[in-house]
């Protein structure tokens, strides 16, 4: 799996020395690519200074104090006013000096990031399954226009509405990079806004303990040019393509056949399954079960064969083909562009 | 064998057939079906320090298996499942199983003789309280070794906890062994309120009293008014699960944040009832160690009591990110924000007091003075978790696992360690190896900041929590090898002052009456204390009395109780003005008989709701025979 940024050219970020470039990262809140999380960057770091100097602050003086304690032979206490200032000024007066501008600062930094949306922003429905991630996106009408998973695709710049939900149990849609996370409860619709400057390949990962697979519950979220985005939406609108080969066309079968339509939905085809990921542009997406894994055909077979060697405890049953139907199938799969 | 006990210091000369007599009357029966009756506090309080003390390690060992599974970057070690039991069970045993019963077992041993008295209050409910406590800990690890173990989280939240995504008996056992234990926590608050308002010593006014009494006096009340939200909430859980009310269940109308609310309504507090005795120990442990009163022992009483109220108004700042309107959580971040002041003053009285004094480092004081390093951190990232955006980057991150073992292992942990030296010589009449408990201590420090530091940065750059594993390409895998090898040490320090605690039992060291020159009265007693705690009941004039007899050489006591009964004087709740005495119930096994009815329903009820009624039924019958009335004319 790999995530690219303009600022780096190669993306494997097990590749970049973690404990140098530390606070880069496909999923690192101290790297932002947007507004939300580089204002929220921009407050940890001067707290991070204020911390800090407190800390030493206090345990300089407590140093000192030991260190007289080791040395002097009689002891010279601080008279009842020393100790009154000495209370004063650390226990009331630094806490309230460091902490009401803190407060204050994310008091006026939350009003900024949840600012109200303008009423005709791109608004995208993502729905947290175990262990999954449903993504509808929809027209002004509020209709679902196109459907995909675990891949959500954004353009630069452009502010875009995230209605999130959940039909199970509460998970937490997240992404770093561009901001903080938001709870999807089921019952409810959390909205939040996401806005990225920069075009890049980001992680989201669930923050929310959601059961046994929690751990491999991420997705990516693709932000591109709007022209590259208006393309691939365009493309996630369409039908799936019809198989083009005789292999194809038996791997169709084979999906149709060998139960896979019972849980799955193939957009333009009979198979409209809705416990699992829609798969109409399958091969388009980048990763595989919650980016868990690549989506290569080697690693498609392997899913498709045995899903819980890859990710113990999730839903999706291990299948029974020959080689024969699990090569076509593949071959059917990869044709979903 | 025969051994003489070391007599304490100013010690009243006395007949020996009245102190015999005194010693038939609180004695506690022998053999093993006399221990299933004792009612004395320090029996009770010993039985919770050292049952607290297995589960700590426990679940300690629990907490080592996550770290080695989490070494790596996808590793095999433990499944999902089981890691999400271990997860579960960890957080549930070191905060409802280790971290209050300990706190509690140490107010009920050391409140009754700081204040001056023979016993607590309600001696047989302290014991029913303890089999409560021990029966639940007992089925609640047993579930693990069943593989039925809970794995929703310590905080359970619905609807993952709820019947259709948790089948099976795990979550059920969580419910039920929780309000189980609430209960528990409950009898001993109780018990400790009554004790320390009305039973100190003549003399011993509120304003004269210990400071750990008043940290646990704190801590009494908020547990009393903390509680009861977490069993309606696990009451109105386990009523979801097993009757199919629908409290709970979205489809029906049911609210998953009523959950949230209600927990936290109750677990903000419950890591400031663990924080607050904490408190108290470590100003325990300056006093005696810098050998003179403590500057601003009102500011420092004023704090604790104001920590315990504001706590009860943080608890939104744990949903930062449920979508709650940002107006009404911004009121949380305020409160929470508040809370560095008392911590603030408190911390400079401390440092007032110690600054100038001749201190004595002895291995309590050690841990007193690592408490400073690693709770000053850790107050300072809760201030930061505070601010609601900075939450929303941060929450359920491994930033909050570092931010709240920084304050529950610093703040609570270290000073309890700190305080189990202090006190060992009392518990046990041996003293613990300096050397070894220096060891003890450097480990542990270094350990815990090589395993929880580097957590904060892991949180920053995205790993959430409560994660069986994560893939290579996300790069913490260096952070969390390390973290892992810390924990590694962080054990071993731990295991340092276990061995230390064994080894001083079987070594002949024995301790003075009042090794440290502390001047509280618990020191007054014998090491250990004989079962009536006190000859005689002591008079206080100050808020150091040992330090004043030591000074004029004498010191006045109650006389006239009598012997051939539990008395114990009642005073008054302000000025411990002498207003009466009081007669304790005997040894009796109905507590323990009336803990086992009460276990056979909340454990019965999992399986069948009947359990319940005849539970019910049973607890009444063993009830009235624990309160059977003394025959009137019996002079006794």
């Amino acid at each position: 799996m790999s995530f690219s940024k303009h600022k780096r050219s190669t993306g494997l970020v097990g590749a970049t020395a973690p404990l140098l470039a530390a606070c880069e990262g496909p999923q690192s809140a101290l790297d932002p690519a947007g507004a939300a999380a580089d204002l929220i960057a921009r407050l940890w770091w001067p707290t991070l200074l204020v911390a800090t100097l407190v800390t030493l602050l206090v345990l300089s003086l407590l140093a000192v104090a030991v260190l007289r304690a080791r040395r002097k032979q009689t002891a010279m206490p601080l008279n009842a006013r020393q100790s009154r200032n000495l209370v004063i000024a650390g226990g009331i007066i630094l806490p309230l000096a460091a902490t009401i501008p803190f407060a204050l600062s994310s008091f006026s930094i939350g009003r900024v990031i949840d600012a109200p949306l303008p009423d005709d922003a791109m608004t995208v429905e993502v729905i947290g399954k175990q262990w999954w991630w449903e993504v509808h996106y929809l027209d002004e009408a509020g209709e679902r226009i196109a459907t995909t998973a675990n891949e959500i695709h954004i353009p630069v710049g452009e502010p875009v509405r995230f209605l999130l939900k959940s039909d199970n149990v509460i998970h937490s849609f997240w992404v770093p990079n561009l901001k903080g996370k938001t709870d999807m409860m089921p019952g409810r619709t959390n909205v939040t806004s996401v806005t990225a400057d920069e075009p890049g390949v980001y992680r989201g990962q669930c923050a929310e303990y959601c059961g046994t697979q929690h751990a491999l519950m991420a997705f990516l979220l693709v932000a591109e040019e709007p022209e590259a985005f208006d393309a691939w939406l365009e493309g996630q609108r369409q039908p799936a393509s019809a198989p083009q080969t005789q292999a194809q066309v038996d791997g169709q079968q084979v999906f149709m056949q060998a139960g896979c339509a019972g849980c799955h939905a193939i957009r333009g085809t009979s198979a409209s399954g809705d416990e699992g990921p829609d798969l109409t542009h399958l091969a388009s997406r980048r990763t595989l079960a919650g980016a868990t894994v690549p989506n290569r055909t080697g690693h498609l077979g392997g899913w498709i064969t045995d899903p819980q060697h890859v990710k113990p405890g999730n839903k999706m049953p291990p299948s029974e083909l020959t080689p024969e139907e699990l090569t076509t199938l593949l071959g059917y799969l990869e044709g979903l562009e | 064998m025969t051994r003489e006990r070391p007599v304490a210091p100013y010690a009243v000369t006395d007949s020996p057939e009245e102190t015999a007599r005194l010693e038939r009357t609180w004695h506690s029966p022998g053999g093993l079906l006399g221990w299933f009756t004792h009612v004395n506090q320090r029996m009770i309080g010993k039985r919770f320090i050292i049952t607290a003390f297995c589960f700590f390690l426990l679940a300690g060992i629990l907490g080592i298996l996550i770290r080695l599974q989490l070494a790596g970057p996808e590793q095999q070690l433990l499944g999902p499942e089981l890691y999400n039991q271990f997860f579960t069970m960890h957080g549930t045993v070191m905060m409802f199983f280790f971290a209050i019963p300990v706190m509690e077992g140490f107010a009920i041993y050391f409140v009754p003789l700081m204040v001056g008295t023979r016993d607590m209050a309600f001696p047989r409910l302290n014991a029913f309280g303890y089999y409560v406590y021990l029966i639940g800990g007992i089925v609640l690890f047993g579930s693990l070794l069943l593989s039925m173990a809970p794995n929703a989280g310590w905080f359970n939240y619905v609807p993952l906890s709820s019947k259709l995504y948790s089948p099976g008996y795990g979550v059920d056992v969580w419910t039920t062994m929780i309000t189980f234990i609430e209960v528990s926590a409950l009898t001993a608050a109780v018990e400790l309120i009554v004790t320390t308002l009305r039973m100190r010593a003549p003399g011993m006014s509120l304003n004269r009293m210990p400071l750990f009494v008043w940290a646990a006096l704190v801590m009494s009340f908020m547990i009393v008014f903390a509680m009861p939200a977490v069993i309606v909430s696990s009451t109105l859980l386990i009523l979801d699960r097993l009757v199919d009310t629908q409290f709970f269940i979205v489809e029906s109308g049911g609210e998953p944040l009523l959950w949230q609310h209600l927990f936290w309504y109750f677990g903000h507090p419950e890591v400031y009832i663990i924080l607050v005795p904490a408190l108290g120990m470590i100003s325990t442990i300056i006093i005696t160690f810098t050998r003179r009163p403590i500057y601003g022992y009102t500011a420092l009483v004023l704090s604790v009591v104001a920590i315990g109220f504001v706590s009860f108004g943080l608890w939104v700042h744990h949903m930062f990110t449920t979508g709650l309107p940002q107006l009404g959580m911004s009121f949380f971040t305020a409160a929470s924000a508040t809370i560095a002041i008392p911590s603030g003053v408190q911390i400079f009285c401390w440092i007032a007091s110690l600054w100038g004094a001749k201190i004595r480092f002895a291995t309590p004081m050690l841990w007193v003075l690592g408490f400073f390093a690693i709770f000053v951190i850790g107050g300072l990232t809760g201030v930061m978790v505070a601010s609601i955006p900075f939450d929303t980057q941060v929450h359920d991150t491994f930033f909050l696992v570092a931010h709240f073992h920084y304050v529950l292992i610093g703040g609570a942990v270290f000073p309890l360690i700190g305080a189990t030296y202090y006190w060992w010589p009392k518990i046990t009449d041996r003293m613990m190896s300096e050397t070894a408990g220096k060891w003890s201590f450097w480990l542990a420090f270094i350990g815990f900041n090589v395993t929880f530091f580097p957590m904060h940065q892991l949180g920053l750059e995205g790993m959430p929590r409560r994660i069986y594993t994560y893939v290579e390409e996300m790069g913490w895998g260096d952070l969390n090898l390390l973290a892992t090898i810390g924990s590694l040490v962080l054990a071993a320090g731990f295991g340092v002052t276990l061995i230390n605690a064994v080894w001083s039992v079987f070594r002949d060291r024995r301790a003075e009456p009042n090794p440290w020159g502390a001047p509280t009265l618990e020191w007054a007693a014998d090491s250990p204390p004989a079962s009536y705690n006190f000859r005689h009941i002591p008079m206080v004039e100050s808020r150091w009395p040992l330090w004043d007899w030591e000074k004029a050489g004498e010191r006045a006591v109650v006389t006239g109780l009598r012997n051939d009964r539990r008395e114990v004087v009642l005073t008054s709740i302000l000025d411990a003005k002498p207003v009466g005495v009081q007669v304790l119930p005997e040894p009796t096994i109905w507590p323990f008989v009336s803990a086992l009815a009460a276990s056979m329903g909340f454990i019965g009820i999992i399986f069948h709701p009947v359990f319940f009624v005849i539970a019910f039924f049973l607890v009444a019958f063993t009830l009235v025979a624990w309160f059977w009335p003394r025959r009137p004319w019996r002079d006794d």
